[in-house]
């Protein structure tokens, strides 16, 4: 039974990024995964190996898309042509829904290819939340933001951070992508107490957490995705599941990335945080 | 009962709510901020303390980006200013390795610089950031000099390995399908994945060794940090040739580069432009200044390279008419039979 109506994946359990240097051992030894989440970017190829592989890969495990490059908070137009090409996708790999990122990197027709922090406006809000709706409607599955990490404010904000993903998933009416590494990245940038961010959102929309690791810097935090979870990760982590409920969990692990089997025991730590949780949220 | 005294509405003046942001603003603070994360670094790879024109950099910046206790506004902007370098600058080494073996690191690390200065990524994909890399090239021959051919043959030669790593694939036609066509109007197309190339260096061998000291391309996420790896040698064990032909295709999913005689480049190429078989064969043997084909070479030519899938059907797969034989399994089957045992 779902943990929520943004959640109807709740047996979907702890999944791992899908990354190249693991393919090998994916296929030889072919490990028990509960599922695979794919960069969509790296597959919106119209052929080749990228290709082949997914379809291995799809022919044994479960696969959910991660989106990098929609971004959803830019002032400018949802790019129709690159819609196309992600239903292509979204068609070949059948994902249950499909998540991207709170946040902006483009400005006329230039790819900054980062995930640049949005200015916590009203007007930022609306126009996040109008695409959103124009892309779930085009793509027909139902899409989860992320809140990412960042490094800077704007003097023009109007809402915390935690105010403006309720506003823009309230007015889109979809699904949050919780990444509680982020939220403690950000809270140690931003001077703010991360338990009061996750006790502010609506939980009953999280349909999915990230967890990851960081760099600690003497006077900020990058989100380098190059380290295990730190403890207080983890408890974020076990204060999101009380409120949002047994929710798909996903490590990510970008950069020095180590074995497939280190990286897959750290991510099935989140099954003793899971077991403990009730399927419906408190 | 005292009463007081009547207030005059009229001038005092009313609580305003703070000023909120329009979408006008909200486009114009992306395209400040884009502006400023995508500024060249300065040669010690911090953000440039001067802005377009000249005035304060910090000024402008803290102008819309909060300091914190910890940090500036300028120091808090420079973390994306220095990500967006290094992340470019990263993919740029990896899809590159060649071009950086035969400038060299200082040379090589000033073209990327200048190239992303002029042609910041307009796709969603890192994976198309060289594309305007050769017309960059030949438009700035100065920042290759005096390697100028060098840098130009190898750059097309990495673009055209990029495109055959992922390009579409369409459906095949093999030499069987094309028996009962007729050359004066059959037009054959060639994969979207291959390229020809005339090269004034024979840099297959080369690339492919410096490749093979490559590791693999890091993954795309938001995780970012500064890592270049030298390369193990400068192998520059390369030879100048008069003119040197090759197709950058794909086989199986794996990259090959397949030498070109200078008849068959030719031959190739004018399939390539659209016409058709005929007429390709008498530009191929006007271009290539060579005597008429040998009937029996040219049907191994067209055997070799129906059986590597280099062709498929330009009528057909522009206008959805039929294919050339009623039934794609059909002609599968006879392709089958006449290579079992």
């Amino acid at each position: 039974m779902p943990a929520n109506r943004f959640n109807a994946s709740t047996d979907y359990g702890v999944g791992i990024g899908l990354r190249i240097p693991h393919y090998q051992h994916i296929f030889e030894k072919k490990p028990v995964v509960d599922w695979f989440e794919i960069i969509s970017e790296n597959f919106m190829c119209d052929g080749g190996r990228p290709l082949e592989m997914l379809d291995k890969i799809l022919e044994q495990y479960r696969v959910v898309q991660h989106g990098v490059s929609m971004y959803l908070g830019s002032a400018e137009r949802v790019n129709r042509e690159h819609l196309k090409k992600l239903k292509r996708l979204v068609k070949r790999t059948k994902t249950p829904w499909l998540s991207d990122h709170l946040c902006w990197g483009s400005a006329d027709g230039r790819y900054t290819h980062d995930l640049l922090p949005m200015p916590y406006t009203f007007a930022a809000a609306k126009v996040t939340a109008r695409k959103i709706r124009e892309t779930q409607d085009f793509l027909e599955v139902p899409i989860a933001v992320e809140n990412v990490s960042s490094y800077a404010e704007f003097h023009v904000s109007e809402m915390t951070e935690w105010e403006f993903l309720t506003e823009v998933v309230e007015r889109a009416d979809c699904g949050i992508l919780l990444d509680v590494n982020n939220i403690y990245v950000s809270s140690f940038n931003h001077n703010f107490d991360p338990f009061v961010y996750l006790n502010n959102i609506p939980a009953e929309r999280v349909a999915q957490i990230h967890i990851a690791g960081h760099s600690k810097y003497r006077k900020y935090i990058l989100d380098t995705h190059d380290h295990p979870v730190i403890d207080p990760v983890w408890k974020l982590y076990a204060r999101a599941l009380q409120l949002a409920g047994k929710t798909a969990t996903l490590l990510e692990w970008d950069d020095h990335i180590p074995t497939f089997d280190e990286v897959h025991h750290e991510a099935l730590k989140a099954n003793r945080f899971i077991q403990q949780t009730d399927t419906v949220a408190a | 009962m005292k009463r007081s005294k009547p207030i005059d509405l009229s001038n005092k003046p009313i609580p305003s709510r703070p000023k909120r942001q329009t979408v006008g603003e909200l486009q114009a603070l992306q395209r400040l901020m884009a502006q400023a994360v995508m500024r060249p670094l300065t040669t010690a790879a911090k953000m440039n303390p001067r802005w377009i024109d000249g005035t304060s950099a910090r000024n402008v910046v803290a102008g819309f980006i909060k300091p914190n206790d910890r940090l500036t506004s300028f120091e808090r902007l420079q973390l994306y200013n220095r990500q967006y370098w290094f992340r470019l600058l990263d993919c740029f080494y990896e899809d590159y390795p060649g071009l950086r073996a035969v400038m060299g690191e200082r040379k090589f690390s000033r073209l990327a610089r200048e190239y992303f200065t002029e042609c910041p990524s307009v796709s969603f994909t890192m994976r198309n950031l060289g594309q305007f890399l050769v017309r960059f090239i030949e438009s700035h021959p100065k920042l290759v000099a005096p390697e100028n051919q060098l840098a130009l043959d190898m750059a097309r030669l990495e673009w055209a390995h990029i495109e055959a790593f992922d390009n579409a694939a369409e459906t095949p036609i093999t030499s069987d399908d094309m028996l009962d066509a007729n050359p004066h109007t059959l037009r054959l197309r060639l994969q979207p994945y291959l390229t020809l190339l005339r090269l004034n260096y024979e840099l297959d061998d080369f690339l492919i060794a410096v490749r093979r000291g490559q590791g693999l391309r890091h993954e795309a996420s938001n995780a970012m940090e500064n890592r270049r790896e030298r390369l193990p040698n400068k192998l520059k064990v390369f030879h100048r040739s008069k003119t040197f032909y090759l197709a950058v295709h794909r086989h199986r999913n794996s990259v090959f580069y397949k030498r070109l005689q200078p008849d068959q480049f030719a031959l190739l190429s004018a399939l390539q432009r659209g016409f058709p078989l005929e007429a390709a064969f008498t530009k191929a043997v006007e271009s290539a200044n060579s005597a008429k084909f040998q009937p029996k070479q040219i049907t191994k030519w067209f055997q070799d390279w129906s059986a590597l899938g280099w062709f498929c059907d330009g009528v057909a797969a522009k206008s959805k008419r039929k294919p050339l034989r009623p039934s794609k399994a059909n002609s599968r089957q006879r392709h089958n039979r006449k290579h079992s045992p």
